[in-house]
């Protein structure tokens, strides 16, 4: 819906505040943009003031109004914590301000470069869609060609150096499963899910048909995504589209594999370790138990959780492509570095997360705070192929 | 570049400190009907000591500063009528120490209720704190400057529970109040001569609190509550000093509302009361339903509501969770009066509440909540308007107004006073009681900085 189209809604916040704590209220500060911000402003009942100021012209769409409105990383702790009637409008407001804005050519060149990136290249970081492919090198994972499954990586897993080894690790552990899947490689396309939700919906909807009328061409109908921001695209936009896929997340994927005995995690990991609710496969598809769930059943591991988890989890701060145009970076209070702090508060050796966005923040933070010694993060893929390595150890030995 | 800007970025950091439109938008309004006024300064401090140097290079600028906490007081009392600096104490949010012994917590002022909830609830079960009926945001030293009241009114005010206590001081010096100006304990302010008085209650007009030994409660097991409703405004008075003779409910409130049409002119009096066994709760609600009140039901007078667990759970939840009185006319806005008043005024406070909401097209909704064993009441006239309709906004506000005046005409005294509702106390107010507190304040504040506009004689 246009902005315009909210009229009637925008002015119905009271900016009463609940939007801005967790389900157990433990902390003030779950909008990850409030927290890194600490003003009113940053927060969702405040930015809903300042589009709606702008709407009726009391202020002008500056640059600073631009990030303000951009620093929402969509985690969606807002309709989570809203009590009114409205809220699931309220992600969908602040997304419709970010089309006006983009619409009408008023936006940072960070994020002009964001989505000229994607709309040129196919990715965020204007990589060749050549090297699209290239973290699968060497390790025999199929190209698609009729296999009861689409490995969807996304553009993080496909070029971020760190997310590279989840995106690998996932894949060798299909191999090892016997699952019948294959790639796209140089083939593969942004799933668009951050441009939605920077409010670019043509070039989402270019990108999503492209995507759709490649899986359809290649007889695509089970799709496994390593992102929950690809998940929840094509779950939840792409059926819009006519795009009806059976897609899972991989730690659904796993639960099942380990379950049904196809993967043997015998192995174990012996290490404490915390888990980050991914917003995208937690808040917006209410997925929390399949990653707890694949962790327990790996020998070894001692789960434990964060004040704030599940429904309450701090967003690490890059959803919404804020990974990428970094409005929430650059200070001790950035989401990212707080939620590593909570992480170390509780002990853990590793903070598994389940998404490439997550891992990513997350291991930029990690260093950042200086805490490489006490804490690893991990995808929770990875932690599942060291308890398969470990298991192969010992059977060889 | 503003030389105070710069300076003040110099105390806080460029992060929290804000001379941009967007943020002067922001903070230059309150959520009720007051007028905007523009902000010059928005600063966010995390320390008691960047607060005393941005008070002192206010003095020194002779620039305003309005303390500002969770920021929903709703009367306008943090809106900048002076333009200034506008002081958001909220990144000031530490729990610093729970003395469980001696059952107190000491926080700094910018501490969330809803956060001390959480907190409590997760790592000192046995201990609670008086929750004031706001949203999560509101913080302990806003509530406790504006004499809150909240779900442990049987233990009076929440500004009576405060313990020792630090403040800068209008003049940027960092004074400790009570206990905690000589003892490693922030547990008490007698027997020391009472300073405390001259900061609480005063809207931040004489200095900013920073940091607060609040009282703890024991926390029962387990927590009920029974509505008992009765259709004469006059029975309410004769309910609540029966209940509190028993010394059994930790919160009293009467409330009566005309939407939904189910409830018009019913006054439903909930009486939470607390157990740490099914046993102790069970003889609770024995001695308070039947014993006490079942005259009344025998009689015809009145009954008990048939609550279902989500309402129940509604009331008892905290933090507090309001869902409809901002959008009763889907318009995001209600603003309050409040009264302290003595309870025997509460069907006349009734009456003449229907009258005014009548007047003005709005739905009546009003509340009276009983401070301490019946020793007063906390009487609310609540206006919802539509934040998008100046016409509606502004018929909430003279609704508003025609309130403040009836308080003063029944004996009550306006609660977290707005402006319009200052004058009208002050005006009233015995001319030494009057005279005392503007020489409190020009001792106090010289410069006339903190929070101007405030508990001054135009």
């Amino acid at each position: 819906m246009a902005l315009q189209d909210y009229r009637d809604i925008i002015h119905r916040c009271f900016r009463c505040g609940y939007c801005k704590f967790p389900t157990n209220h433990i902390e003030a500060n779950n909008c990850p943009a409030y927290a890194r911000f600490r003003l009113e402003s940053y927060s969702a009942g405040g930015r809903l003031w300042l589009i709606r100021a702008w709407m009726n012209n009391e202020i002008e769409c500056s640059e600073r109004l631009a990030r303000i409105v951009f620093a929402c990383t969509a985690c969606r702790n807002c309709v989570e914590r809203c009590p009114y009637r409205f809220s699931d409008e309220i992600v969908n407001m602040i997304v419709a301000a970010k089309n006006e804005m983009v619409d009408r050519g008023l936006v940072r060149s960070t994020i002009r470069n964001f989505l000229e990136n994607v709309k040129k290249y196919g990715n965020p970081y204007g990589e060749p869609r050549e090297t699209r492919g290239k973290w699968a090198d060497g390790i025999g994972i199929p190209r698609y060609n009729g296999q009861e499954f689409l490995y969807y990586v996304g553009c993080v897993g496909s070029y971020d150096t760190r997310a590279v080894k989840a995106a690998k690790a996932l894949g060798q552990l299909l191999l090892e499963a016997g699952v019948s899947f294959g790639v796209l490689g140089a083939d593969e396309d942004c799933d668009g899910n951050e441009v939605n939700k920077l409010g670019e919906e043509a070039l989402f909807e270019m990108l999503a048909q492209r995507n759709i009328e490649q899986f359809k061409r290649l007889g695509v109908t089970k799709v496994i995504t390593l992102s929950p921001h690809s998940y929840n695209a094509i779950k939840n936009d792409y059926p819009k589209l006519d795009g009806q896929f059976e897609v899972v997340h991989a730690t659904d994927l796993l639960r099942d594999l380990i379950k049904s005995g196809k993967l043997d995690v015998s192995g174990g990991v012996d290490a404490t370790v915390t888990y980050q609710d991914p917003c995208f496969l937690g808040r917006w598809n209410k997925e929390y138990d399949a990653p707890r769930d694949v962790l327990r059943a790996i020998p070894g591991v001692k789960l434990v959780e964060m004040e704030r988890n599940k429904s309450a989890a701090l967003c690490c701060g890059g959803g919404g492509g804020n990974f990428g145009t970094d409005f929430l970076g650059g200070g001790e209070e950035s989401p990212a570095r707080i939620r590593i702090r909570e992480a170390c508060a509780t002990g853990a050796d590793i903070l598994a997360t389940a998404c490439p966005i997550c891992l990513t923040m997350f291991q930029d933070a990690l260093k950042t705070e200086g805490l490489e010694a006490k804490l690893a993060v991990k995808d929770v893929s990875e932690i599942v192929a060291e308890a398969c390595v470990s298991k192969k150890a010992s059977t060889t030995d | 570049m503003d030389s105070v800007r710069e300076s003040l970025a110099e105390i806080v950091g460029q992060d929290y400190v804000s001379t941009e439109p967007e943020e002067l938008y922001i903070y230059s309004r309150d959520l009720g009907t007051t007028e905007p006024h523009q902000a010059d300064y928005v600063v966010a401090p995390k320390t008691a000591q960047e607060v005393q140097a941005i008070v002192k290079l206010a003095n020194e600028k002779k620039i305003p500063v309005v303390p500002l906490g969770g920021g929903v007081s709703l009367t306008g009392i943090v809106v900048p009528l002076r333009g200034g600096i506008v002081l958001d104490l909220k990144r000031m949010d530490r729990i610093l120490e729970v003395n469980e012994r001696a059952r107190y917590v000491v926080v700094e002022a910018g501490v969330s209720q809803g956060k001390l909830a959480g907190y409590l609830e997760k790592h000192h079960r046995n201990l609670i704190h008086s929750e004031p009926g706001a949203p999560p945001q509101a913080t302990i030293g806003g509530n406790v400057v504006i004499h809150g009241q909240g779900d442990l009114a049987l233990y009076g005010f929440n500004s009576d529970m405060v313990g020792a206590f630090e403040v800068v001081l209008p003049t940027g010096e960092l004074c400790k109040i009570g206990s905690c100006s000589l003892s490693p304990y922030w547990f008490s302010r007698p027997p020391l001569p009472e300073l405390g008085g001259l900061f609480l209650g005063w809207l931040g007009a004489t200095g900013i609190i920073t940091k607060l030994a609040l009282k703890l409660y024991p926390r029962k097991r387990k927590r009920d509550v029974e509505i008992f409703v009765v259709e004469d405004a006059a029975l309410v008075p004769d309910v609540a000093y029966k209940i509190t003779h028993l010394e059994m409910a930790e919160d009293i409130v009467a409330w009566s509302q005309e939407l939904p049409p189910l409830y018009r002119g019913l006054h439903n009096i909930n009486i939470v009361f607390s157990g740490d066994s099914e046993k102790e709760l069970d003889f609770k609600r024995e001695v308070i339903c039947e014993d006490t009140l079942g005259a009344y039901v025998r009689g015809g007078d009145g009954g008990f509501l048939d609550l279902q667990p989500e309402m129940k759970g509604r009331i008892l939840g905290r933090p507090q969770i309001d869902r409809s009185t901002a959008d009763i006319k889907k318009g995001g806005g209600f603003e309050y009066v409040g009264a302290i008043i003595p309870v025997d005024c509460y069907p006349e406070c009734w009456r003449e509440g229907v009258e005014i909401a009548g007047r003005y097209d709005i739905a009546y909704t009003l509340l009276g909540r009983i401070i301490g064993k019946c020793h007063a009441m906390m009487f609310s006239w609540t206006y919802a308007f539509n934040r998008a309709d100046p016409e509606s906004v502004g018929q909430a506000r003279q609704a508003l107004h025609e309130s403040d005046e009836l308080i003063l005409k029944l004996g009550g005294v306006p609660w977290k006073p707005g402006v319009h509702a200052q004058k009208l106390i002050l005006d009233t107010m015995e001319p030494n009681t009057l005279r005392l507190m503007m020489k409190i304040k020009e001792a106090l504040d010289p410069n006339g900085i903190m929070n101007p506009g405030n508990w001054e004689v135009q």
